[in-house]
């Protein structure tokens, strides 16, 4: 009986058409992924701020540098410039850009094309902006301090920055190269063509963009014209799936090639699916405990010591943040220059509670608010065990993300637990955050600043340090006074880096090449193939 | 909306100028009509109007910031400030609030900020897939919940009752996110008889040209065979889990509106003179429980087009339901406004439908 009904199920199913469907594999040109794209505001690179938008432009443009998929470890590359040269005084530095480079548009890419993409996102100064002018380009200077002659782009500098600091700098999504004439054929009132690129694309990167639907999906197609010759991949479609588990059925049905949001737990038990592999890769996000300087409690030095060892390392990343996170104690993360991967912190209440004591501290009470994120509130609960352990009692407000970061910026959150995600590939993109707050007072609203947002007075002699490690023209040096800074954090600082994210991306076994931009950029499609 | 209304009241001066044989009596009855239908419209507007206003005033006061949305975490005082400004949060909120319903009136929603894009362009792109898959939904709680329901009352206490007491429990109680993802790790992972989240599979994606939005219908206007039994692979699951639970509110309904009619002396008239069982129940008990069920289904039809968010987000179904929990909870209030009007004139809409179809299908209304 059972078996009739099911083989009746089945023919009746297949008569519908339903079968064949679920079966499909994704065709051999087209690479499917699935990832959350709801986040996409806007493409306009001058503007795009957010993960799955910078992930679109990176495919979508190119910049002057770039980095190289096959080998993210070289750094920043030539890539519409051939070759750059830094003026002996190191305040200016020439780039020859390629010859024979074109746009999706079939206009040529120019040097002109170049300065005045950085010109238009100076002059719109959309938040990424910083990005550009913290080299000294201001509205209205940066038509001067910005030129183009000929196949050649002068960029003059307000000081001598390291180099490496300005090419970092140029790796990002907001000096990409867009196509002048094309863009300001679409300008609106005066608007450099930032409604018209917040939907469209002006690039000469490896894809055009064919289609974006928010919060379902992005089409891009190849650009058989690239520079670079044409990617394998003629389609690269992402579809926003939020849930982890639908991801994975559709990997495992064969449905999509790449599921990059799985939770451990799908991790965990797709890792053994026939046809299916996991690649691990360190991402720049750090997870990091910012002690709130405001709160008389935890501007104690001997509580914001005891802390550092009630956070309990290896327990956390060896259970619900496993394959996640990795425990990681300074501030700039794997992948960046300068990086300190020395751990001076274990979990020790012993230690902690005799800290507390010697200090004649005997218990105390924090209400603190926690993004109501899996992870962080995990966290936060781990946090709160062991701060029992020490008499230190801790109420936690779960709330969404936004208010967490509203009441952040307001100084408001005493023990804050969420991530810092770096700007761009230069080590000052977390210094100038972590280690550098010039003005403590709440007047200062500096709330761009994670010192001043924990309302930690930095030392004098540790603002000047990161400033001056901006300035250092050899490289090496410049690695080292990083990682000195980094050295006196671990030992002051209430900001507290705790761990550096791994993003796991599941994949069908046929797909190599898989990059998604490390802990320095953005995902590249351009190089990836799927083979048999 | 105003339109509807002048040509209602035109519909019944002109007819005062044909010579009439009892002029007080029908144009008293004429104007009580008109006035009838002129308060409906006037306090549907009232209804829609109030919605938005509280709506909006929720939005304002909801501690989340819109502009950090727009100009995010590293924005620097003066960029929010320029953002605050250029999104109009420094007027006083009564005239924002006048000023919102004097674009909603020309038809401008503004723009969402979580998308970039009009709040109308959006709210066409979801609102459709919400529809499509909220109707089959109701189709199959229909089609099955009311004769399950009928019979259940019919053979009271016996197995389908029985049966349907189970379902209906098992309908109310189970999680719809947890049923959702079984659904789906059975018919698509494992028994591979439906297409798996989203609307349609890759290959089919962009090859039947937009007119409703609907792909279902927009394959069968195209003729595009293929590509109606992609999305109906893709529709069918997620439309059964919503018509699983429409069907678990409608039996339950059924059966007792049905249990009440046959309790009825006239149905034991209509049994004491040998009438079939059939025919008593179907032709006599089922016509009186037709007004009350159309209510029902009407309403239950009504909230499944507000979006079924989870449903939606464990079948990556682009609708609106979690289009406008994500607008409210990145304070996009634009966007929630939008969303608002939509489904408050649904069910305006809905209210007047079940009301026309109460007159159609009940005698005395004549």
């Amino acid at each position: 009986m059972t078996i009739r009904l099911t083989t009746r199920a089945l023919l009746l199913a297949s008569a519908l058409g339903l079968a064949p469907a679920a079966w499909a594999e994704t065709p051999a040109d087209t690479l499917v992924v699935a990832h959350t794209i709801d986040d996409i505001i806007s493409l306009d690179p001058a503007q795009s701020f957010e993960f799955a938008g910078n992930d679109v432009n990176n495919n979508t443009y190119d910049r002057l540098v770039d980095f190289d998929p096959l080998n993210p470890e070289a750094g920043f590359q030539p890539s519409l410039a051939e070759s750059w040269e830094v003026s002996e005084d190191g305040t200016s530095i020439t780039f020859t850009l390629r010859d024979g480079v074109t746009f999706h548009s079939g206009n040529p890419v120019r040097a002109e094309d170049a300065a005045w993409s950085l010109q238009r996102a100076v002059k719109l100064d959309k938040t990424p902006a910083f990005i550009l002018t913290q080299f000294g380009f201001t509205a209205d200077n940066v038509e001067e301090m910005i030129t183009a002659d000929g196949n050649q782009l002068t960029l003059t500098l307000d000081k001598p920055y390291a180099p490496s600091f300005v090419l970092n700098s140029l790796t990002g999504n907001i000096a990409s190269v867009v196509d002048k004439e094309t863009v300001l054929a679409n300008e609106q009132d005066g608007d450099l063509g930032n409604g018209w690129l917040s939907t469209n694309e002006a690039g000469s990167g490896a894809y055009e963009l064919a289609a974006w639907r928010p919060n379902e999906q992005v089409q891009l197609t190849a650009f058989e014209d690239y520079w670079q010759g044409a990617p394998e991949m003629k389609r690269v479609i992402v579809r926003n799936v939020a849930e982890s588990s639908a991801q994975r059925l559709l990997l495992e049905q064969g449905d999509i090639d790449v599921a990059r949001n799985l939770t451990p737990t799908d991790v965990d038990s797709i890792s053994a699916a026939e046809g299916v592999k996991i690649e691990d890769e360190p991402r720049g996000r750090i997870l990091y405990m910012g002690l709130n300087q405001k709160d008389e409690l935890l501007s104690n030095p001997a509580v914001i010591e005891a802390m550092k060892h009630l956070v309990d390392y290896e327990g956390i990343t060896g259970s619900f943040l496993k394959g996640q996170f990795v425990t990681h104690q300074s501030f700039l993360p794997l992948g960046y220059l300068g990086v300190l991967e020395e751990q001076p912190w274990t979990y020790d209440v012993e230690k902690a509670r005799q800290i507390l004591t010697d200090a004649g501290i005997d218990g105390g009470t924090i209400t603190t608010r926690v993004r109501d994120l899996r992870e962080y509130v995990d966290v936060a609960q781990a946090l709160q065990a062991s701060m029992a352990q020490v008499g230190l009692t801790l109420n936690i407000e779960q709330m969404t993300g936004a208010q967490v970061l509203d009441a952040y910026r307001a100084r408001e959150v005493p023990i804050f637990l969420g991530e810092w995600g770096p700007d761009y590939s230069d080590p000052n993109t977390n210094a100038a955050t972590f280690a550098y707050n010039p003005d403590n007072s709440d007047e200062a609203n500096a709330v761009g600043l994670l010192a001043w947002r924990n309302a930690y007075a930095v030392p004098e002699e540790m603002n000047e340090a990161t400033v001056a490690a901006t300035l250092e023209q050899d490289t090496e040096k410049r690695a080292q006074m990083y990682k000195d800074i980094q050295r006196q954090y671990q030992a002051e600082a209430p900001i507290v880096p705790l761990f550096q994210r791994i993003e796991q991306v599941a994949m069908r076994d046929n797909v190599q090449d898989w990059w998604s931009g490390g802990a320095v950029t953005s995902v590249i499609y351009r190089q990836v193939t799927k083979g048999e | 909306m105003s339109a509807t209304d002048t040509t209602g009241a035109g519909g019944t001066s002109s007819g005062a100028n044909r010579p009439d044989p009892d002029p007080t009596g029908r144009r008293a009855l004429r104007r009580r009509r008109a006035r009838s239908v002129a308060g409906t419209l006037l306090s549907l507007a009232l209804t829609l109007v109030g919605l938005l206003l509280v709506t909006f005033i929720i939005g304002r006061v909801m501690p989340i910031d819109p502009v950090l949305k727009v100009v995010g975490d590293r924005a620097t005082q003066a960029q929010y400030d320029a953002a605050y400004v250029a999104m109009g949060l420094d007027r006083p909120l009564v005239v924002q609030f006048v000023t919102y319903i004097g674009d909603v009136l020309t038809g401008d929603f503004g723009r969402s900020i979580s998308t970039g894009q009009p709040v109308a362009q959006d709210i066409a792109r979801v609102f459709p897939a919400t529809v499509e898959l909220a109707t089959l939904g109701t189709l199959i709680g229909v089609l099955i919940g009311v004769p399950l329901g009928v019979i259940a009352a019919a053979r009271r206490g016996g197995i389908i009752d029985q049966v349907a007491r189970v379902v209906a429990l098992v309908g109310y109680s189970m999680p719809i996110f947890w049923l959702g993802l079984m659904g789906l790790l059975i018919f698509y992972g494992m028994l591979g008889w439906v297409g798996g989240p989203g609307r349609q599979g890759i290959i089919y994606d962009g090859m039947v040209p937009d007119v409703t939005g609907m792909i279902l219908v927009d394959s069968l206007l195209a003729g595009d065979w293929a590509a109606f039994q992609d999305a109906f692979s893709h529709i069918i699951l997620p439309a059964s889990l919503l018509g699983y639970y429409s069907l678990a509110y409608i039996s339950r309904m059924t059966r007792s509106f049905m249990l009440e009619q046959l309790s009825a002396e006239y149905v034991i008239t209509a049994r004491v003179k040998g009438m079939s069982e059939g025919a008593v129940i179907w032709r006599h008990a089922f016509r009186n429980i037709a007004i009350p069920l159309v209510t029902v289904i009407a309403l239950s039809f009504g909230s499944l087009l507000e979006g079924s968010v989870l449903t939606e987000i464990i079948f990556s179904w682009p609708g609106l339901g979690s289009y406008i929990t994500r607008a409210l909870l990145s304070g996009d209030m634009n966007a929630v406004l939008g969303g608002t009007v939509v489904i408050g004139v649904c069910f305006v809409v809905l209210n007047l439908f079940s009301d026309i179809l109460y007159r159609v299908l009940d005698p005395r209304s004549k």
